[in-house]
């Protein structure tokens, strides 16, 4: 029950000025998005503002070069561009979903590097030389990753919006804690979330992955 | 010939039906090949995006989208709003752009011009006093029984309290929207919807063309909850600029603008005055309740309080409270969340004033249960107090322990009415004996693919990959919407009977083709047709007698079906075992039980998923 305060009546708006991601992405610069080298962009920016080193990148499309589930892919973008964008428009790679693109849901997880990242808090760019998996790529190319089968066995699905995100969540989960117990995965996979209420098969499909060592 | 009767088989006899299935679409979603409305991706689409109102209420003053046309990647801009329109709520859409890139319709919407003047609004929704003061209530009615005024005179005990769960929103991770696309004037939609046969219509009107000119399509849908029935203005919009720009166009609300405008449950606040005679039998209710809908000002419907109870004195009123906020939509069972609590925690405090267990309080008051469910109830709270060993943890309330964390049970009842929804199906029984049913009704999560694939194995006795669904198009025969509860019903009833149409007439054939006295005790079991043990030919042998054109019969449901295939009015009870920490606020539920007159299970697995749905909303609920 809401306390009843001024704030609910008035002439005032009740949201000022929006701060979002995106716009604060854009506004501090694109150099800063390309995150990696931003130190040294300070330093550079200060001595010339017209001329950009070679590792900074402008603030208009460039060539973006990802290896994703182990192909190759190229694609024109900003380098404001997210990867769970790049992935779900350019590459139409629509497992990873867009529910919050505010990194509180879990929907856009994927796999870089071996670790889960949610991909709306990535730069495309920022991405580049490093391996990323989706949804699409878990399993061995001839069968599903066990952990869908689990999540199949265990009706961890509803709409199954989150579902991919909680798959891929699960698997990064697993493969660092193949042994993991239902409280273990109840606290690890808790940066997801389900509005249909899956929680409980998902739990007891990472746990039945985790029986037989986290699963392939 | 023995009669023909639309029948289930016997729990014992199914071979699916009642036992744990997994979902046909299950590999599809949890791998990511299953493709939302949000998904859809054709050659060239364009990203809408949406310029919404800051303001609670504002007149416009102005609105300029001149440069904004100019910038890059900018095909079409729709106005949902012009010069001297209203804003009732915050989130109202003004404006939507679609280009060539997401990013790209960002950076157009900041540079439209909005100039507003300003107006008072009113958001509180708790406060009737408050609300009554700033000239936002209306009187929506009373419903009244008996003489309260008599029975709150001799009552042995009366409490009064206060009372009341705030809105809440729908918050579906797919948020509402469509991607449209144009060929001459027919138009093609995905749309993320409950309700695939009854939008192109919708679509059709505002875009003046003819409905037969519009296909939804909706193969999946991230969650509605109620909330997705309708094509909506921007699903009318996406469809305009995709008109304009000449190419496909997808817009999906964002996640703020999702919050604020594409639905919420009404909130429910109610002063409650509540009576017993001294054994504890309820012998008066008295309630003044208010909430709002949004703007229009609807609430809780006063019609069903209490819940679901109907004792022999009621009295109810209830106050709408105009709010500037987004409207109301279908919530999950309608309003029944609310009713639920607002009746029983005030029936919870009465008992506790008279030092009663909420058991035995509850327990006595079975005999005012709507539809003389009493005995059911009373079953079920039986079951429930055994799984959550009721006796044993009960403690009164106020005796949870003496340090900051708290502990005690909670119970609750509800009910349903449920049922078949309408819904038309054809069933296809090819000469190669593969099977397909067509029906534009729609899978939302509820497992209806599933059930439905069920059913048809069932009859033709067949594995679930004998046989295909094919749903979530409105060019399929029409079936109802999905709220959820009619759909099973509705689509496994139609299919059962389209199915056991079909059957009969293959039944025909083989008797004639083998010779054989009549048709009657032929079963469909495990691919082949037998009689008794007997086999008589393959599944396949007998479609074969179907000639080229196969076999295609129709099945029909709705809520006026009354061939025992389906049922209504169900009903539970619910017994949860809880901690709080009275200085942190942390909620720790050690156990939850429910218990649920449910009909007949088609799949255990789904129908356990659904009810595991509920209880987590139901704590989302409460914790909201
Ligand atoms: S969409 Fe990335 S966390 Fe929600
Ligand atoms: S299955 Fe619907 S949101 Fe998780």
């Amino acid at each position: 029950m809401r306390d009843a305060s001024d704030s609910t009546q008035g002439t005032s708006s009740r949201s000022g000025p929006g701060f979002n991601r995106r716009d604060f992405l854009k506004g501090s610069g694109a150099a800063v998005a390309a995150s990696a080298v931003a130190t040294a962009v300070e330093e550079t920016v200060a001595q010339d503002k017209d001329k950009l080193p070679a590792n900074v990148v402008p603030a208009k499309p460039v060539p973006v070069k990802l290896e994703i589930n182990g192909k190759a892919h190229t694609v024109t973008v900003e380098p404001r561009v997210t990867l769970l964008d790049v992935l779900r428009n350019d590459l139409n790679l629509t497992g990873a979903k867009d529910v919050c693109t505010t990194t509180n849901c879990g929907a856009c997880t994927v796999i870089i590097d071996g670790k889960p990242v949610l991909a709306c808090a990535r730069m495309a760019v920022e991405c580049q030389g490093k391996k990323i998996t989706t949804v699409e790529g878990l399993g061995d190319g001839k069968d599903v990753d066990d952990v869908v089968k689990c999540f199949v066995k265990h009706d961890a699905t509803q709409c199954g919006y989150c579902t991919p995100g909680f798959v891929v969540a699960t698997r990064a989960f697993l493969n660092s804690k193949p042994n993991a117990t239902l409280e273990e995965i109840r606290k690890g996979l808790g940066g997801n979330l389900c509005r249909c209420g899956t929680y409980d098969g998902v739990a007891h499909a990472a746990l039945e992955c985790a029986s037989k060592k986290g699963g392939k | 010939m023995a009669e023909r009767k639309f029948s289930w088989p016997a729990r014992s006899e199914a071979t699916l039906i009642g036992k744990d299935i997994q979902r046909i679409d299950g590999v599809a979603k949890a791998s990511g090949q299953a493709k939302y409305t949000a998904d859809i991706n054709t050659e060239g689409t364009l990203f809408a995006r949406l310029l919404t109102s800051p303001h609670a209420a504002a007149k416009i003053k102005s609105i300029d989208v001149e440069q904004a046309k100019k910038m890059p990647g900018v095909r079409a801009i729709h106005l949902f709003k012009n010069e001297g329109d209203e804003i009732r709520w915050e989130g109202e859409l003004l404006v939507a752009i679609a280009a060539d890139r997401v990013e790209l319709a960002d950076d157009a919407l900041k540079v439209v011009k909005v100039e507003y003047e300003e107006l008072p609004f009113y958001v509180n929704e708790a406060d009737i006093v408050r609300a009554a003061h700033a000239d936002r209530t209306k009187g929506l009615g009373k419903n009244e029984k008996g003489d309260v005024d008599a029975a709150l005179k001799t009552a042995a005990v009366v409490h009064r309290g206060y009372y009341g769960v705030s809105t809440i929103s729908h918050m579906c991770l797919e948020p509402h929207g469509s991607h449209c696309q144009w060929d001459g004037d027919d138009l093609d939609v995905h749309l993320s919807t409950q309700n695939v046969s009854g939008t192109p219509g919708q679509f059709a009107e505002p875009l003046e063309i003819d409905a037969s000119n519009v296909t939804v399509t909706s193969d999946y849908e991230g969650g509605g909850f109620g909330s997705k029935f309708a094509a909506d203005e921007w699903g009318i919009a996406c469809a305009k600029l995709s008109r304009e720009a000449g190419k496909p166009v997808r817009l999906m609300l964002d996640r703020a603008a999702e919050l604020k405008i594409a639905g919420t449950r009404p909130s429910g606040y109610a002063d409650v005055t509540i009576a017993a005679d001294s054994e504890g039998k309820i012998v008066a209710w008295d309630s003044v309740h208010w909430g709002t809908a949004g703007f229009g000002g609807g609430g809780v419907d006063v019609n069903q309080l209490p819940y679901p109870f109907d004792f022999e004195n009621r009295r109810a009123a209830q106050i709408g409270i105009s709010c500037n906020t987004g409207p109301n939509r279908a919530w999950r069972a309608p309003p029944h969340p609310q009713l639920c609590a607002l009746t029983q925690t005030a029936m919870d405090d009465l008992a506790a004033k008279m030092k009663m267990g909420s058991y035995e309080f509850f327990e006595k008051n079975l005999a005012f249960a709507l539809q003389d469910k009493g005995p059911v109830y009373a079953e079920q709270m039986k079951i429930a107090a055994k799984a959550i060993d009721w006796k044993a943890k009960w403690h009164p309330h106020g005796q949870g322990g003496k340090g900051p964390v708290k502990r005690g049970l909670g119970l609750a009842l509800h009910r349903w009415g449920g049922g078949a929804g309408p819904c038309t199906c054809t069933v296809k029984v090819h000469q190669d004996g593969s099977v397909e049913t067509f029906l534009g009704s729609q899978d939302i999560g509820t497992g209806t693919r599933t059930i439905i694939a069920i059913t048809l194995a069932e009859t033709f006795g067949l594995p679930l990959t004998g046989v295909k669904v094919n749903l979530g198009s409105s060019k399929y025969p029409q079936s109802g919407a999905s709220g959820g509860s009619i759909t099973v019903g509705g689509v496994s009833g139609a299919n059962r009977r389209a199915a056991q149409t079909a059957l009969w007439e293959i039944f025909d054939k083989v008797a004639e083709k083998y010779k054989l006295e009549s048709a009657d005790g032929l079963v469909a079991k495990g691919g082949d047709i037998l009689k008794g043990k007997e086999k008589i030919c393959t599944w396949k042998q007998a479609c074969s007698l179907l000639g080229p054109m196969g076999l295609e019969t129709k099945g029909e449901s709705s809520q006026k079906t009354k061939d025992g295939l389906t049922s209504d009015q169900v009903g539970g009870v619910q017994m949860v075992d809880l901690s709080v920490d009275t200085e942190t606020g942390l909620v720790r539920i050690h156990k939850f039980v429910c218990v649920q007159d449910c009909g007949l299970i088609l799949d255990e697995l789904t129908a356990r998923s659904q009810v595991l749905g509920a209880l987590i909303m139901g704590i989302a609920y409460s914790l909201s």
